[in-house]
């Protein structure tokens, strides 16, 4: 039961701040989705803005903080070149050279994408703040770039499981 | 019949303020931008050592140090100098939401290992 402190830290960059996306994603998905005229009271669209707006931030900040500390904190233990790092580890061995070729060099650049996307709709929202419902084509491009995001960090982070997996960070 | 005075109420929230598009479209491009800037210089990187040393701005973090901080960056100053832009005009939602679109993809294809790869010096 005893975690080393490099491992706190790859626990905290992708379950902690992972699971804090999520949920995130989850409620900011849902609260958009159910933003339409005809399904909200005016009262409602005010309660559900906020959650939106609260929802859609912790998200984007969730995606930068999982960047800032997968990159700068976890990444410099991963590469460093000691023979028994886990990239050393991993391409020393051809069956699994390719999780660091192709699984890492993937995921280290894409991942920063998500903090990008998240952020422009948690703008989106707190701009047009509860006037956000008037306008349902924005609504529905918003859907699609918080998903985006989701979708992009979500390969993200199954590569890093995966990678974690075949040469975990000790 | 509250609730129905209630729901006749909703076709005007946030009534009378209709917002510029402009800030919106701001955050998109640059968000857009960022990607496309990012995915650039993984392709470049990998086709010049000389630029992928350029980047290692920090030994421990090797050259995706700077080709996150100059993507950081160019998001950044692409929202403020857009955002400053576009302040109070009112572009095509569709039209920036394909750009930014485009934008994206483009950078997802560049930070794509099977792409960039292919442009690493022959050893």
């Amino acid at each position: 039961m005893h975690l080393t402190y490099r491992e706190w830290w790859a626990v905290v960059h992708g379950m902690g701040l992972g699971a804090l996306f999520l949920l995130a994603f989850a409620g900011g998905l849902a609260g958009l989705y159910s933003l339409r005229p005809g399904l909200l009271s005016e009262r409602g669209v005010v309660e559900r803005t906020r959650r939106l707006q609260i929802g859609t931030w912790v998200m984007a900040i969730a995606a930068w903080a999982t960047v800032i500390t997968g990159t700068w904190v976890v990444y410099p233990w991963y590469r460093s070149t000691a023979a028994d790092s886990p990239k050393s580890l991993l391409l020393a061995n051809p069956s699994t050279a390719d999780w660091h070729e192709f699984g890492m060099e993937w995921k280290e650049h894409i991942a920063w994408i998500a903090p990008l996307l998240a952020t422009a709709v948690a703008f989106t929202v707190t701009y047009y703040g509860t006037s956000l419902i008037k306008h349902q084509g924005v609504r529905r491009a918003l859907m699609a770039f918080f998903t985006a995001s989701f979708l992009i960090a979500g390969v993200a982070g199954a590569l890093g499981a995966f990678i974690s997996k075949a040469a975990p960070v000790h | 019949m509250e609730e129905s005075s209630s729901m006749q109420q909703v076709s005007t929230p946030g009534a009378g303020v209709d917002k510029p598009f402009g800030p919106v479209a701001a955050v998109f491009l640059a968000a857009g931008i960022g990607a496309l800037v990012l995915g650039i210089l993984t392709t470049l990187a990998e086709a010049s050592e000389g630029i992928k040393s350029w980047l290692e701005w920090s030994t421990s973090v090797g050259p995706l140090a700077g080709k996150t901080i100059i993507a950081v960056i160019a998001f950044i100053v692409a929202w403020v100098v857009l955002g400053i832009g576009l302040q109070r005009r009112n572009p095509k939602p569709s039209t920036i939401f394909t750009w930014t679109a485009v934008l994206v993809a483009v950078g997802l294809v560049l930070t794509f290992p099977t792409f960039f790869q292919a442009f690493a010096p022959e050893e």
